[in-house]
């Protein structure tokens, strides 16, 4: 955009009358398009007119980039001056398994140099899978003096020396996010670093680290942050601590427990009891660390409000679920480990009927001994008490194609299905047929579905009905299914609003990577890994399609013809100059 | 929960959705897994060994100078240091399978295995999908695993030597050498695809949580010089001489041997005699990871803080004994 179309128009007497039916004057255009939140609306908007596009850009204050690499902060700054909050995700998902290596990149700090230059009054970053410093969180800290909110997910390369720096230098802060990241916790100290004088938190999550931290200085904080109202503590906070914290915090919204498993003396409980009854704001609830089922009920005067209960880190068993459960009726997101067992499953369809949620993730990996967990008739039982339910992810050791058919027809609104048959490739348990037909059905009667992660021992078919039904999907995950090329290229050919495609292990080759060869420049990104495609095929894709990044990721003796992970991406910004040795840009 | 992820991932490595993965296994053993095979295929005739060895370890590896991986390592030191022929296919998967719980923390317990085949394997589909609940049991089917093995060998054939896993976050920490399950438990990286502060986490939980889901305690014992474990529920007991009698029964045929000609079946006695002797001494695990004398504590609290248990020899017990023996008079 030249400078001289920036101009505002502040006054237009001289329209016409056509003219003037036709626009307004640019503030009030961007007096309205600052209304509009979604960065999907933005973008359609911007795609109206010049006019329009120089208004929203005008207007944008938030910036959401989905891959960093996809554009450059330069570009970014240029076009959106007045940036205040900026989100931005950087590795492809399956780093979060261990599937990329780890020098890969994503590194926050050239784009914190362009914020520092073009938007020192940045107030929020919210980061997912990207790589960042302790150099970097101090560099921010330091750079942006209104900085208010960092939310840090599955980033790396920061340890607790980098969030004593964030403490220390943001006068403002209202928001220190840490979830679930690759964290050097070298010690608690970092906590003490806020300022006697700070008052302004509102969100604080530390419940990722493990280290002890000074709980006098977290009680002075959260009773000085009369604001507060997300509150995560981490395992080291016991149960007794918990209570302190709670009277002087009755307003918290969103509350994460310590560890909930040490003996308290039966006065502890009552008067644990008694603080949670004061939180009548409180509507999410998570830690819960190594909880033990006699200590729940303290939690009962709270759950009656719960929308959402993370008892991801809780091993119940089904038992001490359905007695918690029958005090939750409001419950619309559930996250429980698979130690409740179909059992509780049935608990969760008999008492949480408003449910829209649910995820169960597996407790216990490793040892074979062990036989529990969840099968598909928990899931039917949910799905029968929970008609609503929208949001599902479930690991389960088995499934069948019927099971999978009723849970749907129950539950016809699914947007977002992922399930996991944690035995890859494994067939329906009952028919010994492969899964086909469930995912079949997901998608025949599911037609809002917008992400589908698919399991178990699969054909082709399912990804001809993914292909011919799925119209709304936007992302797809596949590992170890599918028998041939064909199986990707009716996903390529019929999945029009495909955005995020990411396979692992599947007979997919080059005809399969090259079917999608219009596709790519819509969508997010591709990865595929230990598939069939060869170096050849990338480089024919990169050949053809100059506007994509084509990365191949080699590991060290493999054959120098296969390409065993290939990420592919579009950009504006061409090919990356900060890739590692291992990653070859073609 | 628990599923046989290597049985039937090995069976579905057949079924053409598997062609290849790159998946390998962390710091490639090469060299020694051959000649481990060697060694194993003089000592068992069975070649299924040989194969379940490169199933587990490094398919067609080809650089001897490459180093020991931590499994290579595991295979070795369980090789001199087992005094019971197992199947090498145990020792390296059960001592993998030991790594993973006992030093969980901190490592994200992936592993790998490679299985590239280049070509289209039709590997024997029957054995081992035909019940993929039945291979959760790996003591009841260990013939699923050597029976989809076999056709493994043609896809481990294919040469490509093993690589280093670039993250060292996969590498299996090393084997405790206590180890029994049988169960060939292979990883793949990445699968199932949960974050690893997820499994971090609930690593940490593993064998309080599982073992009390059912309302019962279970924890291992092992005993010095034998060649399995064992689980007892301690919930099932009252006070130390219920538990004390209950383990004496329990591994009185490890100590039979000891007592030389001594009659045709070991009596109690004897064994009380040989276990309260210098000869054995009961120790346990508590939480926080100490060795601990059994005995000390009420008897609810151990059961509380116990978290699993070993029959030491007395000899090793240098410093309990003196005082292991007392306890035992006064506790008898």
């Amino acid at each position: 955009m030249e400078p001289s179309e920036l101009k505002r128009s502040k006054d237009s007497p001289n329209l016409d009358e056509s003219t003037r039916r036709l626009s307004f004057p640019d503030e009030v255009l961007e007096r309205v398009l600052s209304l509009l939140k979604s960065h999907r609306d933005r973008s359609s908007v911007s795609l109206v007119c010049k006019d329009w596009y120089n208004a929203e850009r005008w207007s944008r204050t938030h910036v959401f980039i989905g891959n960093c690499y996809s554009v450059s902060p330069e570009i970014v700054a240029r076009r959106f001056p007045k940036i205040r909050s900026v989100t931005l995700k950087g590795k492809p998902r399956f780093s979060d398994f261990n599937l990329v290596p780890e020098n890969w990149g994503a590194d926050i700090h050239a784009w914190l140099v362009v914020f520092a230059a073009k938007y020192p009054f940045l107030e929020e970053l919210r980061l997912k899978r990207m790589a960042i410093s302790d150099e970097s969180l101090e560099f921010l800290a330091v750079s942006f003096p209104n900085f208010k909110a960092l939310s840090l997910l599955s980033c790396d390369g920061f340890s607790t020396n980098g969030l004593a720096a964030i403490a220390t230098h943001c006068k403002n802060l209202t928001e220190l996010d840490i979830q679930e990241n690759g964290i050097d916790d070298k010690g608690g100290s970092w906590l003490s670093c806020f300022p006697e004088s700070f008052t302004s938190l509102e969100v604080l999550n530390f419940a990722n680290l493990s280290s002890d931290i000074n709980f006098d200085a977290l009680e002075r904080l959260v009773g000085r942050c009369k604001s507060m109202r997300v509150l995560k503590l981490n395992r080291s906070v016991s149960l007794e601590q918990l209570q302190r914290l709670l009277v002087n915090a009755p307003q918290l919204a969103e509350l994460g427990t310590g560890s909930f498993s040490e003996e308290l003396t039966f006065r502890q409980c009552v008067e644990l009891e008694s603080a949670l009854s004061n939180c009548k704001n409180m509507h999410t609830l998570s830690g819960l660390w190594d909880a033990k089922g006699i200590y729940l009920p303290a939690l009962y005067p709270v759950c009656t409000h719960l929308t959402f209960l993370n008892l991801s880190y809780a091993a119940l068993r089904s038992d001490e679920l359905a007695k918690l459960l029958a005090h939750c009726p409001r419950l619309k997101r559930l996250w429980v480990l698979d130690t409740v067992e179909d059992k509780g499953l049935e608990a969760v369809g008999m008492n949480c009927p408003l449910l829209e949620e649910l995820r169960v993730f597996p407790a216990d990996l490793f040892d074979e001994e062990i036989i529990h967990g969840v099968t598909e008739a928990g899931f039917v039982a949910v799905s029968f008490g929970c008609p609503r339910l929208h949001y599902v992810l479930y690991f389960c050791c088995q499934m069948t194609n019927a099971a999978v058919a009723t849970i749907v027809q129950n539950c016809p609104d699914f947007t977002h299905f992922r399930l996991c048959i944690m035995n890859p490739g494994q067939p329906d348990h009952i028919t010994n047929e492969p899964m086909d037909e469930a995912f079949g059905a997901v998608v025949k009667t599911c037609t809002k579905l917008q992400r589908l992660s698919v399991s178990g021992r699969l054909t082709d078919l399912t990804f001809e009905y993914i292909g011919r039904y799925a119209k709304n999907l936007e992302t797809l995950s596949v590992a170890f299914a599918g028998s041939s090329d064909w199986g990707m290229q009716c996903v390529m050919g019929g999945c029009s609003k495909l955005r995020k495609l990411e396979i692992r292990d599947c007979p997919f080759g080059n005809a399969a990577l090259l079917s999608g060869l219009e596709k790519y420049e819509s969508m997010r990104s591709l990865w595929m890994s230990a598939c069939n495609v060869t170096m050849n095929g990338c480089r024919l894709l990169a050949r053809e399609m100059p506007r994509l990044n084509v990365e191949v990721m080699k590991e060290d003796g493999s054959d120098d013809s296969q390409a065993d992970k290939v990420y592919v991406y579009r950009s504006i910004a061409g090919p990356r100059r900060d890739a590692p040795p291992s990653v070859l840009t073609l | 929960m628990s599923t046989p992820l290597e049985h039937d991932y090995i069976g579905l490595a057949e079924t053409s959705s598997m062609e290849r993965s790159s998946e390998k296994i962390s710091s490639s053993s090469s060299s020694s897994i051959p000649s481990n095979i060697e060694d194993k295929t003089t000592n068992n005739p069975s070649l299924n060994l040989k194969e379940t060895e490169l199933r587990l370890g490094l398919p067609g590896s080809q650089s001897p100078e490459r180093k020991l991986s931590l499994f290579g390592k595991d295979l070795e030191t369980n090789d001199k240091s087992n005094g019971f022929v197992g199947s090498p296919l145990k020792n390296l998967v059960s001592g993998a399978k030991r790594g993973f719980s006992d030093a969980i923390d901190g490592s994200n317990g992936k592993w790998v295995f490679a299985i590239n085949d280049k070509s289209d394997v039709e590997l024997g589909k029957g054995a081992v999908l035909a019940s993929p609940r039945g291979g959760l049991d790996s003591k009841t089917n260990p013939q699923q695993v050597r029976t989809s093995v076999p056709v493994m060998k043609e896809v481990v054939g294919v040469p490509q030597s093993p690589k280093p896993v670039q993250d060292k976050k996969n590498l299996v920490p090393p084997v405790n050498e206590h180890t029994s399950a049988p169960a060939a438990k292979a990883q793949v990286v990445g699968w199932p695809p949960i974050r690893s502060f997820r499994k971090n986490s609930m690593a940490s939980n593993l064998a309080k949580n599982s073992d009390e889901a059912a309302g019962c305690l279970y924890v291992k014992v092992s005993m010095d010089g034998a060649p399995y474990l064992r689980k007892v529920d301690l919930k099932t007991y009252n006070n130390y001489r219920e538990f004390s009698s209950a383990l004496e029964k329990m591994f009185s045929c490890f100590t039979i041997g000891q007592c030389g000609s001594n009659g045709d079946g070991l009596s109690e006695s004897r064994l009380m005699d040989l276990l309260h002797g210098s000869e054995y001494v009961l120790t346990y695990e508590d939480k926080d990871g100490d060795w601990m004398l059994v005995g000390d504590v009420p008897w609810e609290m151990f059961t509380d803080s116990c978290r699993r248990l070993r029959i030491m020899k007395g000899s090793e017990a240098i410093g309990l004994a003196p005082r292991a023996m007392e306890k035992c008079k006064n506790q008898n």
